[in-house]
């Protein structure tokens, strides 16, 4: 037998964006097991709860992460919405959903340049980042910031987006939309990259649902789930067909996120569309008592949000169940009997955001 | 498979304009909506204290009694909450970022009264005062009458 050694890998590692640690078991150059640690970067916000005003809360909600930060925000405001009752003007539900999909876009061309810089290929992800970028200047026009929007508030958004800005909004996703695909033959037809992600990290079908994977992750392994066919905001009014690859390699999950892409700015082009005129907010009154959970679709995968209140405006519990946390488990596996050179790669491609999981 | 696809690319990037802007030698352009900085308009401003107790970080300091607005640029993550909640509107966003620094920098706004501010003002404290006044004498008439009656 060969002899086993521990290498430790991360919380600081040139691939990670964000700190997490492995001790990797190796053996001749091969990953016997993985020994997940976290809790670098807890900040104790699901505690803050109670010690701030459900309305302020808000803000704070979407700083648990900056990527996925307008999630957060607006899944906070759905549940508290739900316990009060608050019926939500068509229009905020719009807009939400046109905030959430540029989310997503720009979570989406962030991960590819991560991933790019991963296996080395520099210029593709300077790329990448630089499509991203025009993404981010739409979001700090319409609100103000450029990864923290501070637009969601407890019955509704605060900004609005007028029919000038929504042109001006189309007209460059029709930007993004070819740059993107010019990107796309490279990652996806590319001999390099291809030698570098296909048949890496496969995860099966039967795995995934056995060690709860969700998102991408999940989808790239074939199983159909997307949490927005659940209809919320404005979702139910807008065509929505699961993306799925059935290889569940890393090659697949690059795939999917790409797709989701064009997904997300054809779910853009849609609400655009169909986005009606009206209030953007409405008013709420007293305090919520009750509980309430929400499920949406993050760029990485399904959150699952809870919210007890007891009447009075602090709030007595509230608990975030985050994609990450959920695919951690199945990216162990993953790691299993993998190559020490792989490592990096498998770590990058369930799109870890460590902040949401510490919270 | 193919081999040179990022070539299209590469070839498109050689010959158009830089994506970047070479920064301190062109200035930052900030979007109409930009969350900078929190300004105040502090004439305008009544020092009800509004935007320290709704401020989720805590960054915001009122005095009353000196007719101060203190506010610690660190603290502040300019999510705007006491520009939402301020009932003079004074409050606005501005759209430039502070300046790094290498202390924590608290800027402090003082209103400076005008005479006649403050003689209103002095004006105000004193019916105030006399208004209580009178309220304590009504009531300890009012207890010494039941004192008698009983």
């Amino acid at each position: 037998m060969a002899t086993r050694s521990i290498v430790p890998f991360g919380p600081q590692h040139p691939v990670l964006p964000e700190p997490i640690h492995l001790d990797l078991v190796i053996e001749d150059e091969k990953v016997v097991e993985a020994i997940p640690s976290i809790g670098f970067v807890h900040r104790g916000l699901e505690s803050l709860v109670s010690k701030r005003e459900f309305t302020e809360y808000a803000y704070i909600a979407e700083r648990i992460c900056g990527i996925c930060s307008f999630m957060h925000g607006a899944s906070y405001c759905d549940a508290v919405e739900r316990i009060m009752g608050v019926e939500l003007p068509d229009r905020a539900k719009y807009l939400r959903t046109i905030w959430a999909e540029l989310s997503r876009i720009h979570s989406h061309l962030l991960w590819l340049g991560l991933l790019a810089d991963a296996f080395g290929f520099e210029s593709l992800f300077m790329h990448s980042w630089r499509i991203r970028e025009k993404i981010l200047d739409m979001l700090e026009e319409s609100t103000g910031g450029r990864c923290i929007f501070s637009v969601n508030t407890i019955g509704g958004v605060l900004k609005d987006i007028d029919d000038d800005m929504m042109k001006g909004f189309l007209t460059e996703l029709d930007k993004v939309e070819s740059d993107v695909r010019a990107m796309t033959a490279t990652f996806l037809s590319d001999a390099t990259v291809i030698n570098r992600l296909r048949g890496v990290g496969v995860l099966t079908k039967e795995q995934a649902h056995e060690f709860g994977a969700t998102g991408p992750f999940m989808r790239a392994s074939g199983i159909e789930r997307d949490m927005r066919q659940l209809g919320y905001y404005a979702y139910k009014d807008l065509d929505i067909e699961p993306i799925v690859s059935n290889e569940g390699d890393s090659y697949a999950r690059c795939e999917v996120r790409i797709k989701e892409i064009f997904q997300s700015i054809d779910l853009i082009r849609q609400a655009a569309e169909k986005v009606p005129a009206g209030e953007i907010a409405v008013p709420i009154k007293g305090n919520p008592d009750g509980e309430a959970f929400v499920r949406v679709e993050q760029p990485r995968g399904e959150a699952f949000y809870y919210v007890k209140a007891d009447g009075t405006k602090f709030i007595d519990r509230f608990r975030v169940r985050t994609p990450t946390f959920a695919n951690i488990p199945a990216m162990l596996e993953v790691l299993k009997g993998c190559d020490y050179a792989d490592v990096p790669i498998m770590v990058l491609t369930i799109d870890p955001c460590i902040s949401c999981t510490e919270r | 498979m193919g081999i040179m696809n990022f070539t299209g690319i590469v070839l498109k990037n050689l010959f158009s304009k830089p994506a970047t802007r070479l920064y301190p030698f062109e200035p930052q352009q900030y979007k109409e909506r930009t969350r900078g900085h929190v300004e105040n308009n502090i004439d305008e401003c009544i020092f009800c204290g509004m935007c320290q107790r709704k401020c989720p970080t805590g960054a915001i300091t009122v005095n009353r009694e000196n007719k101060t607005w203190q506010i610690e640029r660190m603290n502040c993550v300019q999510c705007a909450c006491c520009v939402k909640n301020c009932p003079k509107k004074c409050l606005s966003m501005g759209k430039e970022y502070t300046t790094p620094d290498t202390v924590k920098v608290v800027d402090t706004l003082q209103k400076i009264l005008t005479p006649e501010e403050i003689a209103a003002e002095e004006a105000a404290k004193k019916a105030q005062q006399e208004k209580i006044a009178a309220a304590m004498a009504a009531k300890k008439a009012a207890e010494e009458a039941a004192k008698e009656n009983a």
